[in-house]
């Protein structure tokens, strides 16, 4: 066991949905939900990490304090945090950190959303110096474009086809429906896919992920306090590391909200680019690699995007991403499953709660508890995930 | 005609000439380190290994080669403008302009589709219409491929 690990107690989730009500509602479900998991009251939290509602690219709601109050102020201290898609693993590093220091022994991390329907846009109002703002205004370009941008040239790079990445929403969607915190838990065929309107060309509608409401949490705590609390001692989730990375000068490919990328004129782009040294940071700090992991829980926000993870974490290399798809690895039963839960296919996002779910399904799996979607015998497993303004985190969880 | 005024859009002035028979973009390079930024660097040279705070305004490549290309099936939300009654889909472009090193996102001139693109094509910068109200052109820069007659322009 390595000094910087903590334990993964209790996990929960609210399931993801469109309801459109109070994202406290879904947050304290997911907190109980942890808790009862855990087994222990709310009274023993010594700190509360939350992850804050995105309203149109930016801090929304306040989370710590908002849940802290709606389950009963106990004292515990509290933090907020903001990182776009990453807010959860921010979140997460919170605990994480403060537990290592010797500051709290147990700690609750909680994040959760409702979201609008439709495309994710800025707030209202004029305001030139916001890239994301301008991105809209200058150019049009949404989410979606985005990711787009990122198919299309995988297809030009890689030979990657429609019918690829086709492939990646049905095997999520046949995940998902083993998942009963899912939204969407229906099969979809290839034909399907590709029968739905084309949104941003090469990508159809159902190949882009939706915005949700729902809401997932943790109890984080020392390895001590495990072994003290834990009914299973010895076979507890360990989280091993966490990244969250900024990108490293230059950025060199073009990244949301940014309509330009860095310059590599004077100075070359890195050796691993920004998504590939999320999960390179992780690996590094937990000691252990992908020939090591038994499974992996990535943002595919896009079906493409999804592909690149594959290589991004390093499960093969650099365009070899959909002879791994067409084999079946990475589909449950394969040599290395990705999103057994069915991933932003079947969830759609809720940005706070989201990077929080990925490690409440990957401490499912390796607890054994993934009923229906179960990778056999799952020893260890990373998250990934990536989000505006430079943000990204990944996780990695053993046991 | 020769009334409506002409304006760099919102949150755009300073980044591209306007006017120019051959429009450009402009950029900033360091005049420490040499590397180059758009949109401008507000703050000082983005490179982390240099202290540079001088930042000279420089004209970009009018010409780079698509990087990658989407388009706009759906009308985007506010504060995009929709330039005509109903949402008529545009291609996006992803343009690599090798001696910056930098790759610049525009929408391509209308009529373009995403037929019409592909990776490694070279594009050129010209100055359109992003939306009008009343008597006012808002413009905005625009990527437009290099066909056999316009390959004699500069590069």
């Amino acid at each position: 066991m390595a000094a910087n690990e903590v334990a993964v107690l209790g996990v929960g989730m609210h399931p993801w949905g469109k309801w459109g009500r109070n994202f406290v509602e879904y947050g304290v479900a997911a907190a109980r939900d942890a808790l009862r998991d855990a087994g222990i009251p709310w009274s023993d939290v010594q700190f509360v990490s939350g992850a804050d509602t995105m309203r149109n690219g930016y801090p929304g709601y306040v989370s710590g304090a908002t849940f802290a109050q709606a389950l009963g102020w106990n004292g515990a201290r509290v933090a907020s945090s903001y990182a776009a898609c990453a807010s959860g693993v921010t979140a997460i590093e919170a605990a994480r950190t403060r537990i290592l220091a010797g500051l709290c022994d147990v700690a609750l991390v909680v994040g959760a959303d409702t979201t609008p329907k439709g495309f994710l846009a800025p707030n209202a109002g004029d305001r030139p110096n916001d890239p994301d703002w301008l991105r809209f205004r200058l150019v049009g370009a949404t989410n979606p474009t985005y990711f787009a941008l990122a198919a299309r040239r995988r297809m030009d790079l890689h030979g990657a086809t429609s019918q690829d990445f086709a492939k990646v929403k049905v095997k999520n969607a046949t995940n998902g429906l083993a998942n009963p915190n899912a939204r969407f838990q229906k099969a979809v065929t290839v034909d399907d896919v590709l029968a739905s309107p084309m949104v941003a060309d090469p990508l159809h509608l159902l190949e882009i992920c939706a915005t949700s409401d729902g809401g997932a949490a943790l109890v984080l705590c020392s390895l001590e306090y495990a072994k003290r609390h834990a009914a299973t001692a010895g076979s507890v989730v360990r989280v091993a590391a966490v990244s969250t990375v900024t990108p490293t000068y230059p950025n060199t490919i073009i990244d949301l909200p940014d309509m330009a990328t860095d310059s590599s004129a004077v100075v070359a782009a890195p050796e691993h680019r920004f998504k590939a040294s999320i999960a390179h940071a992780a690996y590094e700090e937990a000691g252990i690699g992908p020939e090591d992991l038994s499974l992996a829980e990535v943002y595919d926000l896009s079906t493409a995007l999804e592909l690149d993870w594959y290589e991004d974490i390093g499960l093969c290399k650099v365009g070899e991403a959909e002879r791994l798809l067409n084999d079946g690895d990475t589909q449950i039963g394969g040599r290395i499953p990705v999103n057994p839960s069915g991933g932003l296919a079947c969830f759609g996002e809720a940005v706070p709660a989201q990077a929080i779910a990925q490690v409440c399904e990957v401490t499912w799996q390796l607890r054994g508890q993934a009923a229906g979607r179960q990778v056999e015998g799952a020893t260890s497993g990373i998250t990934a995930n990536q989000g505006l303004f430079g943000h990204g985190s990944s996780v990695l969880l053993t046991r | 005609m020769s009334t409506r005024t002409r304006v760099p859009a919102l949150g755009a002035e300073g980044w591209f000439t306007p006017d120019a028979e051959e429009p450009t973009l402009l950029g900033q390079r360091c005049t420490t380190c040499g590397t180059y930024a758009f949109p401008q660097a507000a703050f000082g040279c983005p490179n982390p290994a240099c202290a540079g705070t001088d930042m000279e305004t420089v004209p970009l490549s009018r010409r780079g080669k698509v990087w990658s290309y989407t388009d706009a099936r759906y009308q985007p939300p506010p504060p995009y403008v929709v330039p005509t009654d109903e949402h008529v889909p545009f291609a996006i472009a992803a343009v690599e302009l090798a001696d910056e090193g930098l790759v610049v996102m525009g929408q391509l001139v209308p009529g373009v589709s995403v037929d019409d693109l592909s990776v490694g094509q070279e594009v050129e910068l010209v100055v359109d219409v992003l939306f009008s109200d009343d008597d006012t052109d808002h413009l905005i820069w625009k990527w437009q491929p290099v066909t056999s007659a316009t390959t004699g322009g500069a590069s």
